[in-house]
Order: C-alpha cells, then sequence, then structure tokens
C-alpha cells in the first residue's frame, strides 16, 4: 500500500502521500489528551455554531400560528405540539416540490461537464506535449479567483441573443465555465502523480491517447474525481447568483435557492413558510455532507484556493 | 512538509512524455478553451470597453464612471463596507478558525467538534441568509422577542435591537453570517497543518522545557505559516467578492452594500452598464494582487513536496 490514512475524523480518513506517514503518527499519544477545560471550551463553541441552525429546524416543525408567537426553545419542553403542516404547504403551494427537481436538474449536469471537460482538459496538460503548455496552463489556474460576476452581463447579452436566457442551457454552461478552472487545477495535479510507467508501457502496447485517458487515467483518479464531484455539487446547488441572472425570467425553471430567496422577498418574515422551505433546500448538501464527509473535506483541503 | 502539502494537491512537476509534441492536445483542451473564452476573457475586455461608456453605453466618457465610484460618497461608503467585511471577516475566520483548530487538537471529540463547526460550509448562502434573519427577528419592545438574540438581551433588560437595520453595526450582523460559515473552513485547513508538524520537533521542544506558550509562537507559527498565507488569501479574494449574504439578509439596503453587491444593482435594477461594469473592474484589480500572493504560495509549497 503507497498510501498512508492520516486520521482525520472519527472512522474517517484522508489519504495523504507517504513521506506525511510518519508525520502523522502517533500524535494523540505523544502530545497527550486535552484537559476537561480545553474540551468544555470546545464543546461549548460546538453547541454554539450549532444553535442556530437548530432553531431554524425545531421552528420548521412547529405549528405556524406558534412560530409566529413564541420563541422556538418554548417548544423543545413538553407538551410537544409538532407538525408537518408547514413542509406541506411548502411543497404544494409554494412549488418547492418543483424546485427541487429543477436544482438536480441543474446540479447533476453542472457537475458532470465541468469534470468531464476539465479532465480531458487536465490530462493534455500532465500528460501531453504541446507549445504553451505551461503558460495556458497558467491563465487557466489564474481564472480560478476572477469574480464571476465579471462574466455576467457580457455573457447576459450572448445568451439572450441566442436565445438560452431562461434555459437549463445557460445555467449548465455558465456553471461548467466556472467550475472548469477548479477542476482542471485539481485533476492535472491529481493525473501528473500518476505513475508514467503505467502510461508508457499501454503506449508501447499501442493504445491510443485517448483509451489510456478511459481505461487507465480516469479509473486511478477516482478519489480526487470524488472530491471534485460533490465539492461542484455543492456548489452548483448552493447557488444564487447564477440562476439569478440567467434563468430569473423563467419561474418554471427556478431552483431551491432561486425559490427561498423569492419567498425571503415576498413574504419577507412569513417564518411557516421560510422556515420549512429553506429546510428542505438545505436537506440533500446535508445528507450529502455527512455520508461523505471524508470527500468534501479533502476536496477543501486539495483546493483551498476556491473558497 | 507540514502544510498543505500532505494533500494529493501538491505534486511533483510533470514528468515529460517520450514522445514529442502532441498536435492533438488542442482537442483535449480546445473546449475549455472556449468556454473560458466565452465566459472570462470575453467578458473582461468587454467589461473594459462598456466601463469606459455612459449608462446607456451610447458614449465614451473616459474614466468618468471610475472617477465617480472614487468621489461619489454612496460609492465610497460601499468601498468602506467592503473594507470593514474584509478586516472584520478575515481577522475573524481566519482568527476564530486558529484558536478552534489549536484546542480542538488534542480533544478526544475531535470529529464530532469540527463537525459541528464545518456544517454550514454545506448550507447556502441563501439558507444562511433565512437562518440568521430568524436569529435576528425584531419584536417591539415589551412584546414577546421570538429572536433568539433578542430574546437572550430581554434576559439581562437590554431593549431589543434590530440587528439588520441598525446603520450603528448592522455591517456586524452580516459579517457574523459569513464568519459562521466560513471559521469551520479555515479550521479544517488549519487543523490539517497543526497535524503535519512532525513529532520529533514538539519531542525535542519539550526536552527542552519549552512551555506551551513558547512552543506556541516558536514552532507552531512559524510551521504553519506557508498555510495561514493560504487561509488569509482566500477569505480576503472570498469576501472581496461576497454578495449573496448581503443580497438575502438586506439587498444592500441601511448602508450595508458591498461592491459585488452594488455592482449587481446598478446592472440589473438601474440598467447602468457604464458604472457597473467599471464595479466589476475594479473588484477584478482589487482580487489581482491577493491572487498573486495566493498562486505563489501555492506553486511554493508544490515545489516543496
Amino acid at each position: 500500500m503507497s498510501m498512508s490514512e492520516l486520521p482525520l475524523s472519527e472512522g474517517k480518513s484522508v489519504v495523504i502521500k507517504p513521506q506525511a506517514r510518519e508525520e502523522a503518527g502517533v500524535r494523540t499519544l505523544s502530545r497527550g489528551s486535552a484537559g476537561p477545560i480545553v474540551t468544555t471550551i470546545v464543546v461549548i463553541i460546538a453547541l454554539l455554531w450549532s444553535v442556530p441552525t437548530f432553531g431554524l429546524f425545531v421552528a420548521s416543525f412547529m405549528p405556524p400560528n406558534l412560530i409566529k408567537t413564541t420563541g422556538w426553545w418554548t417548544s423543545l419542553v413538553p407538551p410537544w405540539n409538532f407538525t408537518l403542516e408547514n413542509y406541506i404547504n411548502v411543497i404544494q403551494a409554494n412549488g418547492m416540490g418543483q424546485a427541487f427537481v429543477n436544482s438536480l436538474i441543474i446540479s447533476i449536469p453542472g457537475t458532470i461537464f465541468p469534470i468531464l471537460l476539465g479532465a480531458f482538459a487536465a490530462y493534455a496538460f500532465a500528460w501531453l506535449r504541446f507549445p504553451g503548455r505551461n503558460l495556458i496552463y497558467f491563465i487557466v489556474v489564474a481564472l480560478l479567483v476572477v469574480p464571476s460576476q465579471i462574466a455576467l452581463e457580457p455573457v447576459l447579452q450572448i445568451f439572450t441573443a441566442l436565445g438560452f436566457t431562461g434555459q437549463y442551457w445557460a445555467v449548465w454552461a455558465a456553471h461548467t465555465a466556472f467550475g472548469l478552472p477548479f477542476a482542471v487545477f485539481l485533476l492535472r495535479n491529481f493525473f501528473a502523480a500518476l505513475p508514467a510507467d503505467l502510461m508508457e508501457s499501454a503506449h508501447i502496447d499501442g493504445a491510443s491517447s485517448f483509451r489510456v485517458f478511459w481505461r487507465i487515467v480516469l479509473p486511478l483518479s477516482v478519489p480526487a474525481l470524488a472530491s471534485l464531484a460533490i465539492f461542484q455539487f455543492m456548489w452548483v446547488w448552493n447557488d444564487l447568483l447564477v440562476s439569478l441572472i440567467f434563468l430569473s425570467g423563467n419561474p418554471d425553471h427556478s431552483p431551491m435557492t432561486l425559490t427561498v430567496a423569492n419567498l425571503v422577498g415576498q413574504y419577507g418574515e412569513n417564518y411557516p413558510v421560510l422556515t420549512a422551505a429553506s429546510f428542505l433546500s438545505m436537506a440533500l448538501p446535508l445528507i450529502l455532507f455527512f455520508s461523505l464527509q471524508r470527500y468534501f473535506v479533502r476536496g477543501i483541503l486539495a483546493g483551498s484556493v476556491k473558497g | 512538509m507540514a502544510t498543505l502539502a500532505t494533500t494529493e494537491r501538491a505534486t511533483k512537476p510533470p514528468r515529460r512524455r517520450v514522445q514529442g509534441i502532441s498536435w492533438s492536445a488542442w482537442f483535449w483542451i480546445g473546449p475549455v478553451l472556449i468556454l473560458l473564452g466565452v465566459f472570462f476573457i470575453w467578458p473582461f475586455i468587454d467589461s473594459i470597453i462598456l466601463s469606459l461608456q455612459n449608462n446607456d453605453s451610447t458614449a465614451f466618457v473616459g474614466l468618468k464612471n471610475y472617477q465617480l465610484i472614487f468621489t461619489n460618497p454612496d460609492l465610497l461608503n460601499v468601498l468602506k463596507n467592503n473594507l470593514l467585511w474584509l478586516v472584520v471577516g478575515t481577522l475573524l475566520t481566519v482568527g476564530l478558525g486558529l484558536v478552534i483548530a489549536v484546542l480542538v487538537d488534542r480533544v478526544k471529540i475531535e470529529s464530532a467538534i469540527k463537525s459541528a463547526l464545518f456544517i454550514p460550509m454545506a448550507i447556502s448562502f441563501v439558507g444562511a441568509g433565512v437562518i440568521w434573519r430568524f436569529m435576528y427577528i425584531y419584536e417591539p419592545a415589551n412584546t414577546t422577542q421570538i429572536g433568539l438574540l433578542n430574546a437572550l438581551l430581554s434576559l439581562v433588560h437590554i431593549g431589543p435591537q434590530v440587528w439588520t437595520i441598525n446603520e450603528a453595526f448592522n455591517n456586524f450582523s452580516l459579517i457574523a453570517v459569513y464568519v459562521w460559515m466560513w471559521t469551520g473552513f479555515s479550521m479544517v485547513i488549519i487543523s490539517a497543518a497543526l497535524k503535519g508538524i512532525p513529532d520529533e520537533i514538539i519531542e525535542a521542544a519539550r526536552m527542552d522545557g519549552a512551555s506551551r506558550l513558547t512552543m506556541f509562537w516558536r514552532i507552531t507559527v512559524p510551521m504553519i505559516s506557508p498555510t495561514m498565507v493560504v487561509v488569509v488569501t482566500t477569505m480576503l479574494i472570498n469576501i472581496l467578492k461576497i454578495f449573496d449574504v448581503v443580497y438575502v439578509m438586506t439587498g444592500g439596503n441601511y448602508d450595508t452594500s458591498v461592491i459585488a453587491m452594488e455592482f449587481y444593482n446598478q446592472l440589473f435594477n438601474f440598467s447602468h452598464y457604464g458604472l457597473g461594469s467599471a464595479l466589476a473592474v475594479v473588484l477584478t484589480i482589487v482580487v489581482l494582487p491577493v491572487m498573486y500572493i495566493n498562486l505563489r504560495q501555492l506553486r511554493k509549497e508544490e515545489r516543496k513536496a
């Protein structure tokens, strides 16, 4: 086994380079563990951090008239009076069901396209020789931090001329383009670290570059692809700005973020609607987060430049 | 090294293939170049041209839009707000991230604590906006406060505050939302760097009788400083571009607008193409030096690995 595992969180781990193994080592033994005071402090911090989300979660199950008149913390003591009414209302009346489907329609291609195109380019940057390779790669990486805002108006004009505005194509293209610099950056580094001999021998056996890419590079890069996928999916799912610009003329295609933002604008302080609607919009990212936490953390460690 | 290099991001420079120049490479990178051209290169050129024209793009006005940004009191206020965001937001996310990472390093339930701080990262700005509007709810004095913060204030007999509207502190109310969302990010990265400090160094320092505090300043800080540069620059870039929090919380009203918010309002609400584009160009130009530092640091890390 050439990779070692760095314990990062309970039962989860991150694959790291061999040279880091001894560094990670038996850390906790030699450093001793924290005393009760430090433990208490961090537990309090963690609780404080959880309160806002927990409050909204509890409130979303309160009867509408109670949300408006009492604090959510009062509902924690018996008699409990929780209900699914708010959720049923927003799914039926506010189009959150359709918005959930729209979010999926936007996010799945919005994740697959940039990864696929980014992988193609990353392969070329890592393993093919062509003039200007380093310069082009540097420009692509530099685009990582160019504010996407600058693209909105000029691209909107092009899209409007082409009749793309309000169509899924417009947001797919935008999310693909905005996701590409990060995808190329992450994958090129991963691809470049793959063993050269493997590819050399495949080429000697007569395999084309395309075959090497599909049969060797991609299967060996599943960990990097997984990190990238979850990161990109969350990013697209949670996006507001791109949908706001390219889809706002077409409410039928609105994703959940845009729908919730519109509900905020429309109802302002209507918390029975807002609590349930925003929790629905968070449900999938939260489930993904808890089930794929290590990939998420790894993606963040790998691409901290992105933000 | 004891930094981000412990992840697969940092790699050796690519080994050259024995083959000659591959012209087919252009097919591999072609789609990426076209998309980046349409979404980055062309818009940047177009924005520069638009920013030199008047608001309905009918005549060239030179640098007048830029002059306006740096002289108009309302727009100066926008820049001032962005600066406040940059200083307070970066200090708090990185500072708290560092403190919590150090504290949590030797705690048994480390992973649970980290998850709690990290969850907000998975939530959209829109969701976070609703969560915090709910925290900040204001009801008139002497009525039941249903927002947690005002309810706590009433416990200590302080009148309820209009957190997002009172211009004395509403910018801080918004920055708090960002800090809540992004401290977990700083903490996770800094924590990984802390774990990368070799045990031998810590052992040696301990045998030499170094105190905890001395060890922190003499060992921990220098060892993780490359990571800190990456975290700080990432936060600066993020905050320069901050939009969603402001959009959802106040829409830029009540003196809370920032560059990206103002840009959005000028372009899409007032159709002021000249001024809007000038704001976008200013934003990009301000980001460039931060980006340069960030990239240089990342390249250094790559070489070390």
